[in-house]
C-alpha cells in the first residue's frame, strides 16, 4: 500500500487549462483605464560619465506624460537592504534602475518617458539628449582584476574576507576557505590533475521580458502589478528606493512567464512608480528582447583554475580552486556559493579556496538557477573526470569512493545533514544508460555530478474550509514551475482530502503574510511546510468543534486518514465540515514558517554525444539525469524540473554566451543570435528520481528546480572527451571551438 | 533639428505651428497631471494615431472585427491591444521565440512580425478559438501531459502543434520536433510538448 493518498500521485495542475488555451493572466495581459505607456532611454555606450541629461524637448512631445531621470530617486548612500535570500546596496540598486552620473555598461537605463502610447514614448526617447564622456571599458574579469584597469567605482574597496582592504580596484570581494594543509596534501597524491576553465556570461532567458504596472495614487499609496519571483521582496526594494512606508505599496503578482533567478532584483517597478506619480496615470513599462539582454542580471562568465590530487587508490587527498567570477556593473556576490560548490560533492582532506568577486562592464550579474554552481562544476568535475582516467577507475566509482555523505564537512564548514549523493551515484551506475553500450565512431559518454544547498526561508498561508469541505488555500510563494500544485498536495495529504478539494491561489502582499521569494529551491519545501502546519490548525480548531458537537473533551478527538473520531462517534472531513460551517466561527487555519533544514540536493548526469569532424556541432544522443528529490510530492513536477534544468545546463555547455566587442557592447542581444536550445536540439532527456527522504520535513521533502542545471556543462565536456580525446576547458563548447580543438 | 525628422511623429498631421502650440500644451497637462486625482487618471486619453491610420475588418476565429490600424501596426498589437486576444504573447520585435504564434490562412505565421495590414481579407485563427466548451485535441492533450511549467510559450505551442499537424497528421517524433523548431520553451517541457503532439497523433481527430 502506498504511503501517502495524494503525495506522489500526478494530478492535473489546477492552473493548467488557462495556461493552455491562453486566458492565464500575465502581467502584459492586463490593463487599466488611462494607463500611460513607458520606455527607457538606454546608454550606448559600455562605460561613460554622464555629463548632462535633457528632456526638454521629450516632455514637450504631444502625447508625453511624464519623463524621469535617475535624479528624480532620492539619494540613497550605500544603505544595505535584507532581501531574505541576500542583501542588496540601495545606492546600486538605484543607480541601476536610473544611472546617476555613470553609466557601467551598454543598455543602462539614463531616462524613462511615459506617453500615450510606446510609439510616442519612443519618438520621445529620441529626443532626450544625453553628453557622455566615454571611459574605457573592460569585459573580462582577469583583465578587470589588473591595476591598472579602468575602474568603475572610485569608492569601491575589496571586501578582504569581511574587512576592507585596498581601494582603487574593481575587485569587490575575496572569499577565502582552506581546511587541513594542501601543502602536505598534494605531497601525498600520486596524480595531480590541474587545469583552468572559462565560462562565458549567459542569461536566464525567460520567455516574458520584464514588465509591470505601477499606478501610485493620490493618496500615497503604490500599487504594482508585475512578474517577479518574489512578490514581498518586489515591494520591499521598491518601497526602500523610494524612500515610502512599506505598507504603502502593494505588489500583485502577475502568472510569471519564467525567472530561473532573474525576476528578484527590481529593474523596472520603481521607475514605473515614478512615471505614475509624475503623471497621475498608471504606467506600464516593459522591456524589449535586447534590453532583458543588455540590462537585466545575467549570470556571470567565469575564470576557475582547479587542481587535485589522488592517491593511486583512488582517494582524494588535496584540492585547490582559484575562481574568479564576474559581478558585472555592482558587486553582485555570486562568487560566494560558488566557492562553497566547487569541492562540495567530496570529502578533502585538504583543501583551499579563494575567490573574487569582480566589476566590469557587463550588467550586474544576477541568480540563475544554482547560482555560481554550474560554472564551478564545469572545472572540477572535469579534473575529478581525467583524474578517474588517469588512477584506470570508473568514473562513478572514483566518485563514490570520494563522496560526501552524513557527517561529512564541507570545505567552508557546514557539516551534511542526512544527504543521497551516494545513493544517487549508484542509481546512475545501475541504470540501463550507464550499463548499455556505445558503439560508434566519434561517440563519447560522459558523467558528472553536481550540488546545491536548497534553502528555507520565510513563507505563510492561510486557508479556509468551507461548507462542502473544500478548501481555499491562500499562499504567498509566485508560482514558476507548477509549486500551486505541490502544496495544495501537502495541505490535501494532511487533512486526508482529495487534491482537487483544495483551490490554492497566490495573492498580493496585503492578503497573505510575508513570504520570500520563489528561489532556493525552496518553495515545495518551506511553503510545503506552512501548509502543513496551516492543516494542523485547521485539523487542531476542527478536533475542538467536533468535541463540542461530540460533548467531549478536545483531547479524546482524535485525527487520521480524514476521519475525526470521539469515544464514541467519528465523522469525516467533509461530514464536519458542513457541521462546522453551521454552527459557529468559521475555520481558517493559518501558519508561518522559517525552518532549518532544506537539506542539499545532488544530481549525476550521464550524456552520449556524437561530434561532428567537419563542423564541429556536438549532438546529444541519450541523456539521463538522476537526482535525489528526497520525497517527489507531484513526479511530473520533479521531472519536469530535472528536464528543464537539463535543458538549460546542455545550452550552457554548447551554445549560449554574450558575444562583447571591444567596446564592450554585447552583440547578440536576441533569441536569433543568443541559441537556446530547441525540441530539435534534444532527445527526451530521461529524469530519473531517487527518494531519500529528508528526515526535518514531515513528507521527506527536499528542493529540487536548481540542481540539474549544475552537472550538464562538465556532463558534456566529459563526454566529448571521450569522443574525440580532447578536453574543452571553456564554455559554450561550441562548433567553432570544437572544431579549431580538432585542428590543433 | 530639420522638419523631415519630425515626419515619422505620431501627429505628423500637425504642421510646424500647431505641434509647437501642442506641445506647452503637453507640458503644462505633465505639470497638472503631477498633482491629478486618481479619477482624473482614468479620464480618457487623447487619441493620437499615424496619418494612414484607418480602420480595417479582420476576420478572427471565424468572425469579423473591426479595427483601427496604421501601416506599422502588426497583427500582435492588434489582437492583443484592440480584440484583447492576449494568447498570442509579445517576446521580441523579430519572430524568434514563436510564443505570438497565430494561424493565418491554415499557415503558422509570427503575429509580432505580421503587419495587421497584411491580414485583411484572410482568415486568421488564434489559440483562443482551440478552447472553449468542447476544446480542441491539442489543447486537451497539453493538459494531459502537462506540456506546461510557467505557460508563457505555451499558447504559441499550442497553436504550432495544431497548424503543423493539420499538415502533418502522421507526424513521426523527429518530424514534430524538427515542425516545433520555432518556438523556444525556456523551463525545458519539450518532452511532455512533443508527448502531447504524439498523443494527437494517436487519437487521430481533432478531438
Amino acid at each position: 500500500m502506498a504511503k501517502y493518498k495524494v503525495i506522489g500521485t500526478r494530478p492535473i495542475r489546477h492552473d493548467g487549462v488557462d495556461k493552455v488555451t491562453g486566458r492565464a493572466q500575465y502581467t502584459n495581459d492586463m490593463a487599466l483605464q488611462g494607463m500611460a505607456h513607458a520606455k527607457i532611454l538606454r546608454s550606448p555606450h559600455a562605460h561613460a560619465r554622464v555629463k548632462s541629461i535633457d528632456t526638454t524637448a521629450a516632455a514637450k512631445l504631444p502625447g508625453v506624460y511624464a519623463v524621469v531621470t535617475g535624479k528624480d530617486f532620492p539619494n540613497l548612500k550605500d544603505k544595505m537592504a535584507e532581501l531574505g535570500e541576500g542583501s542588496v546596496n540601495l545606492a546600486h540598486l538605484s543607480a541601476n534602475c536610473l544611472a546617476h552620473d555613470k553609466v557601467l555598461y551598454k543598455g543602462h537605463a539614463v531616462a524613462a518617458v511615459a506617453a500615450v502610447n510606446a510609439h510616442v514614448a519612443e519618438e520621445a526617447l529620441k529626443l532626450i539628449k544625453v553628453d557622455y564622456e566615454v571611459l574605457p571599458s573592460v569585459t573580462f574579469v582577469l583583465d578587470a582584476m589588473k591595476p591598472d584597469a579602468p575602474i568603475l567605482h572610485p569608492d569601491l574597496t575589496t571586501d578582504e574576507l569581511g574587512k576592507p582592504g585596498a581601494g582603487n580596484t574593481n575587485i569587490a570581494k575575496h572569499l577565502h576557505f582552506e581546511t587541513g594543509d594542501v601543502a602536505v596534501g598534494f605531497k601525498q597524491a600520486d596524480v595531480v590533475v590541474e587545469r583552468e576553465f572559462k565560462t562565458a556570461v549567459v542569461h536566464q532567458g525567460y520567455i516574458e521580458p520584464h514588465v509591470c504596472t505601477v499606478l501610485w495614487n493620490q493618496d500615497g499609496h503604490v500599487t504594482v502589478w508585475t512578474a517577479t519571483q518574489g512578490s514581498f521582496t518586489c515591494r520591499q526594494q521598491t518601497a526602500e528606493l523610494l524612500q515610502i512606508p512599506i505598507a504603502k505599496v502593494t505588489v500583485v503578482p502577475m502568472e510569471i512567464g519564467g525567472g530561473f533567478g532573474g525576476k528578484i532584483r527590481v529593474y523596472l517597478e520603481p521607475v514605473a512608480a515614478l512615471l505614475s506619480r509624475k503623471s497621475g496615470r498608471p504606467v506600464r513599462l516593459m522591456m524589449n528582447r535586447a534590453d532583458v539582454f543588455e540590462a537585466t542580471g545575467p549570470t556571470p562568465g567565469t575564470f576557475v583554475r582547479v587542481k587535485i590530487g589522488a592517491k593511486k587508490d583512488g582517494t582524494l587527498v588535496a584540492g585547490q580552486a582559484w575562481l574568479a567570477y564576474d559581478a558585472g556593473a555592482y558587486p553582485s556576490g555570486i562568487i560566494g556559493p560558488g566557492c562553497m560548490c566547487v569541492f562540495s560533492c567530496y570529502e578533502f582532506p585538504n583543501a583551499v579556496v579563494d575567490g573574487y568577486d569582480v566589476c566590469m562592464n557587463k550588467p550586474q550579474m544576477s541568480a540563475y538557477r544554482a547560482p555560481g554552481a554550474t560554472q564551478a562544476a564545469f572545472a572540477c568535475e572535469q579534473v575529478i573526470d581525467e583524474l578517474a582516467a588517469k588512477l584506470g577507475l570508473d568514473p562513478i566509482e572514483f566518485r563514490l569512493k570520494n563522496a560526501v555523505k552524513e557527517g561529512s564537512r564541507r570545505v567552508d564548514g557546514p557539516v551534511y545533514p542526512k544527504i543521497g549523493f551516494i545513493e544517487t551515484l549508484q542509481a546512475a551506475k545501475n541504470h540501463p544508460h550507464y550499463k548499455s553500450k556505445l558503439t560508434g565512431a566519434n561517440r563519447g559518454r560522459g558523467v558528472a555530478a553536481g550540488f546545491w544547498f536548497n534553502c528555507g526561508l520565510k513563507s505563510s498561508c492561510s486557508a479556509s474550509v468551507n461548507l462542502d469541505g473544500s478548501v481555499n488555500l491562500i499562499e504567498g510563494s509566485t508560482d514558476i514551475g507548477g509549486s500551486r500544485a505541490s502544496i495544495a498536495m501537502q495541505l490535501a495529504e494532511t487533512l486526508g482530502i482529495g487534491a482537487t478539494d483544495v483551490v490554492p491561489r497566490v495573492v498580493d502582499t496585503d492578503s497573505i503574510g510575508y513570504t520570500d521569494v520563489t528561489g532556493g529551491s525552496r518553495v515545495t519545501f518551506a511553503t510545503g511546510l506552512a501548509a502543513i502546519e496551516c492543516a494542523r490548525d485547521i485539523i487542531r480548531q476542527m478536533s475542538a468543534r467536533a468535541a463540542e458537537q461530540w460533548e467531549c473533551k478536545p483531547d479524546q478527538v482524535t485525527f487520521a486518514d480524514g476521519v475525526f473520531k470521539g469515544p464514541s462517534k467519528s465523522l469525516g472531513f467533509k461530514e464536519l465540515a458542513a457541521i462546522v460551517a453551521q454552527t459557529g466561527e468559521p475555520v481558517v487555519g493559518r501558519a508561518t514558517v522559517d525552518p532549518q533544514g532544506a537539506t542539499n540536493g545532488f544530481g549525476v548526469h550521464i550524456a552520449d554525444v556524437e561530434v561532428d569532424r567537419d563542423t564541429g556541432k556536438v549532438t546529444i544522443l541519450r541523456y539521463t539525469s538522476v537526482q535525489d528529490a528526497g520525497t517527489a510530492i507531484h513526479p511530473s513536477y520533479v521531472e519536469g524540473q530535472i528536464q528543464g534544468g537539463s535543458v538549460q545546463g546542455i545550452g550552457w555547455a554548447l551554445n549560449e554566451e554574450y558575444f562583447y566587442d571591444g567596446e564592450g557592447r554585447m552583440r547578440n542581444a536576441s533569441f536569433l543570435d543568443y541559441r537556446m536550445p530547441t525540441a530539435l536540439d534534444l532527445p527526451m532527456i530521461e529524469a530519473v528520481i531517487v527518494e531519500v527522504p529528508n528526515p526535518d520535513h514531515p513528507y521527506g521533502v527536499r528542493g529540487v528546480g536548481e540542481t540539474p542545471i549544475v552537472p550538464p556543462p562538465a556532463t558534456v565536456a566529459n563526454a566529448i572527451h571521450a569522443a574525440i580525446g580532447v578536453r574543452m576547458t571553456e564554455a559554450p563548447i561550441s562548433p567553432p571551438k570544437v572544431w579549431a580543438a580538432l585542428k590543433s | 533639428m530639420k522638419d523631415q525628422d519630425l515626419a515619422p511623429w505620431p501627429q505628423a498631421g500637425f504642421d510646424r505651428r500647431a505641434f509647437l502650440k501642442g506641445s506647452s500644451a503637453a507640458a503644462a497637462a505633465t505639470t497638472l497631471a503631477t498633482h491629478a486625482t486618481q479619477a482624473q487618471a482614468q479620464a480618457a486619453a487623447p487619441e493620437i494615431v499615424g496619418r494612414q491610420s484607418r480602420l480595417v475588418e479582420l476576420k478572427v476565429n471565424g468572425k469579423t472585427a473591426s479595427v483601427r490600424v496604421e501601416p506599422r501596426s502588426t497583427l500582435l498589437d492588434v489582437l492583443r491591444y484592440q480584440l484583447q486576444l492576449t494568447g498570442a504573447k509579445p517576446v521580441s520585435i523579430d519572430g524568434s521565440s514563436g510564443a505570438s504564434t497565430v494561424i493565418v490562412d491554415g499557415k503558422p505565421i509570427a503575429a509580432n512580425t505580421t503587419l495587421a495590414l497584411d491580414c485583411v481579407g484572410k482568415s486568421i485563427q488564434t489559440v483562443e478559438s482551440l478552447g472553449g466548451e468542447k476544446p480542441d485535441a491539442v489543447v486537451s492533450a497539453f493538459v494531459h501531459a502537462d506540456a506546461m511549467q510557467c505557460g508563457f510559450c505555451t499558447p504559441g505551442f499550442v497553436v504550432a502543434v495544431r497548424a503543423f499537424l493539420d499538415k502533418n497528421p502522421g507526424a513521426t517524433e523527429e518530424q514534430i520536433r524538427s515542425g516545433l523548431n520555432g518556438n523556444l520553451c525556456r523551463c525545458g517541457t519539450y518532452a511532455n510538448v512533443v508527448m502531447a503532439a504524439l498523443e494527437v497523433v494517436k487519437g487521430g481527430s481533432r478531438g
